[in-house]
């Protein structure tokens, strides 16, 4: 176990510490101390280590991560996983605005809520909320899959292509071009999946699916202004 | 970009503390607006006194002897109290619209930072650090404050226009954001006899919501018909004698994370700002909604509608 105290050794020490760790790394086990709501904690890594954020962070926390599984112990600010490729991100608190935003790949398990934009232009990562997500979540999502055990906040999934969207509660609004969609046995069964990976534990049948009604890939003049 | 910081405390045995804590604060948010600095300080009440802070840049000429001179104008004691660029004048609460009036005629380049029975705003340009200094905030105590962390995109970098704005008796306006309708609305404004000084944004906002009070609003109604006048981007902190209040437009780019413990409830643009107040580990933390209005007040219950000064 590699033990770094970030208000002591600073952040640059800590990204260089982290990049420097490769696939035949033998020190596959991290714990960051005093993050004290500091941004870009973890950012960039490549490598299959488990890196434990001891306490809450700022933005941009995991952002564009390969490989690496990041545990927050706490809450993140904005920006969380974003541009992840692959590898798991689980934060144990609230997320703030666009959580896995641009996301390729990877999982984003947020225990607590996310706020606005939560997987915004999202091109297929998985991302799992406990809770529920604010305004204008899965906002021009292209794929991969969003889960939302609590509620959804206006407009979801504005605009959005190809992405699947899964919400156990209420939806506050639909966004432009979002519909909602048959549950079929593949969905079901791609849902009891991500509800595995994400620790939850709930039946997929609880869940709606929405998705895009394709109408906005085709220019349409009566669309223009 | 901007940074806000405000500290509401529940606790009285923290008072004497809210200067260093809210300075520690706002010194954490100088990334975010590192070109001025204001903090607004709810501190001690005169029963039947008012405080009049006022700004000079050439104070040292402009604050000699001004007590002297104003009790003259105004036949009754006052006190003067100098920090820096800034001075705190007391005076009977029912001079306080007479002082006002005669202080342009006694010297036109002194300007006023806020009125009221506990408010005093001081507000410059410079790192917060370093305002936070000149001003000597870490000693002062009292019941709430906010401060303010400047990043200017709107207009210049001037002492009035750093935040917080004086909106009316003990109240004041915080803003990270920008108006883009601040031309239009001041113009409205000006029209119907309004005063705005600077090509500020937020000093728009602020007499957007001085216009609105003395119409009938409360501050809770003018927050939200601010939600429907103004066009931008903007979380508001805003100060009142009895506490304070934040409202995010619908869209919430302007980050805000909220803190509340039995001690306090306190307000930062980044979680960063909070980490060192005392019990933050076990404190209750959450984002405000965005297009709701909030207060926090020493009186209860709190609510939008109340009538808040």
């Amino acid at each position: 176990m590699q033990e770094f105290d970030l208000e002591a050794e600073g952040l640059r020490a800590l990204n260089s510490a982290l990049h420097a760790q490769n696939n035949d790394t033998n020190q596959t086990a991290w714990e960051i101390l005093n993050p004290k709501g500091s941004h870009a904690i973890a950012v960039g890594l490549d490598a299959p280590i488990d890196v434990t954020v001891k306490g809450s962070t700022g933005y941009y926390c995991g952002g564009m991560n390969q490989q690496a599984n990041i545990h927050v112990a706490g809450s993140v600010g904005p920006g969380v996983a974003e541009n992840m490729m692959s590898g798991t991100v689980v934060i144990d608190g609230d997320a703030s605005q666009y959580a896995g935003a641009t996301g390729h790949g990877g999982t984003l398990v947020i225990k607590g809520n996310a706020s606005s934009r939560c997987g915004i232009s999202m091109k297929g990562i998985d991302i799992i909320v406990h809770g529920n997500v604010g305004h204008m979540s899965a906002f021009m999502a292209q794929s991969g899959n969003l889960v939302v055990c609590g509620d959804a906040g206006d407009a979801l999934g504005d605009s959005i292509y190809e992405a699947r969207l899964f919400v156990r509660g209420s939806v506050k609004s639909l966004g432009a071009d979002c519909i909602e969609k048959e549950m079929r046995p593949e969905h079901l069964a791609i849902l009891a999946d991500l509800l595995d990976r994400g620790g939850v534990d709930a039946d997929p049948s609880e869940f709606k699916r929405y998705g895009s009604a394709r109408k906005l890939y085709n220019f349409n003049i009566d669309n223009a202004y | 970009m901007c940074g806000i910081v405000g500290l509401f405390l529940k606790d009285k045995s923290l008072e004497p503390q809210l200067g260093s804590l809210l300075t520690d604060m706002l010194i954490t948010m100088t990334d975010r607006g590192p070109d001025s600095a204001g903090i607004a300080i709810y501190g001690s009440e005169t029963t039947g006194n008012a405080k009049l802070t006022i700004q000079s840049d050439s104070p040292d000429t402009a604050f000699a002897g001004l007590d002297a001179t104003l009790s003259t104008a105004l036949g009754t004691p006052v006190t003067l109290s100098v920090k820096d660029t800034h001075a705190v004048l007391d005076l009977p609460f029912d001079k306080l619209d007479q002082a006002r009036a005669a202080l342009p005629g006694i010297d036109p380049s002194l300007r006023v930072m806020s009125r009221g029975e506990t408010l005093e705003i001081y507000k410059e340009v410079g790192l917060p650090k370093n305002v936070a200094d000149r001003f000597d905030i870490r000693q002062m105590s009292g019941t709430h404050g906010i401060g303010h962390t400047r990043m200017a995109t709107e207009s210049a970098v001037t002492t009035m226009g750093a935040h917080p704005f004086n909106t009316g008796l003990d109240q004041c306006l915080v803003h990270n954001g920008s108006l883009s309708n601040h031309n239009s609305l001041r113009r409205k404004l000006r029209r119907d006899g309004v005063h705005i000084e600077t090509e500020n944004d937020t000093e728009v906002g602020a007499a957007y919501l001085t216009w609105q009070m003395q119409n009938g609003a409360t501050l809770g109604e003018a927050l939200e018909s601010a939600l429907d006048d103004l066009d931008g981007f903007f979380t508001f902190v805003v100060g009142t004698k009895d506490g304070f209040g934040v409202v995010r437009d619908p869209i919430a780019c302007k980050p805000a994370v909220m803190a509340e413990t039995e001690q306090y409830v306190a307000f930062g643009s980044e979680y960063r700002a909070l980490v060192n107040l005392p019990g933050i580990e076990d404190a209750r933390v959450w984002e405000p909604e965005p297009a709701t209005v909030y207060f926090w007040s020493h009186t209860t219950p709190p609510t939008a509608q109340e009538k808040a000064a």
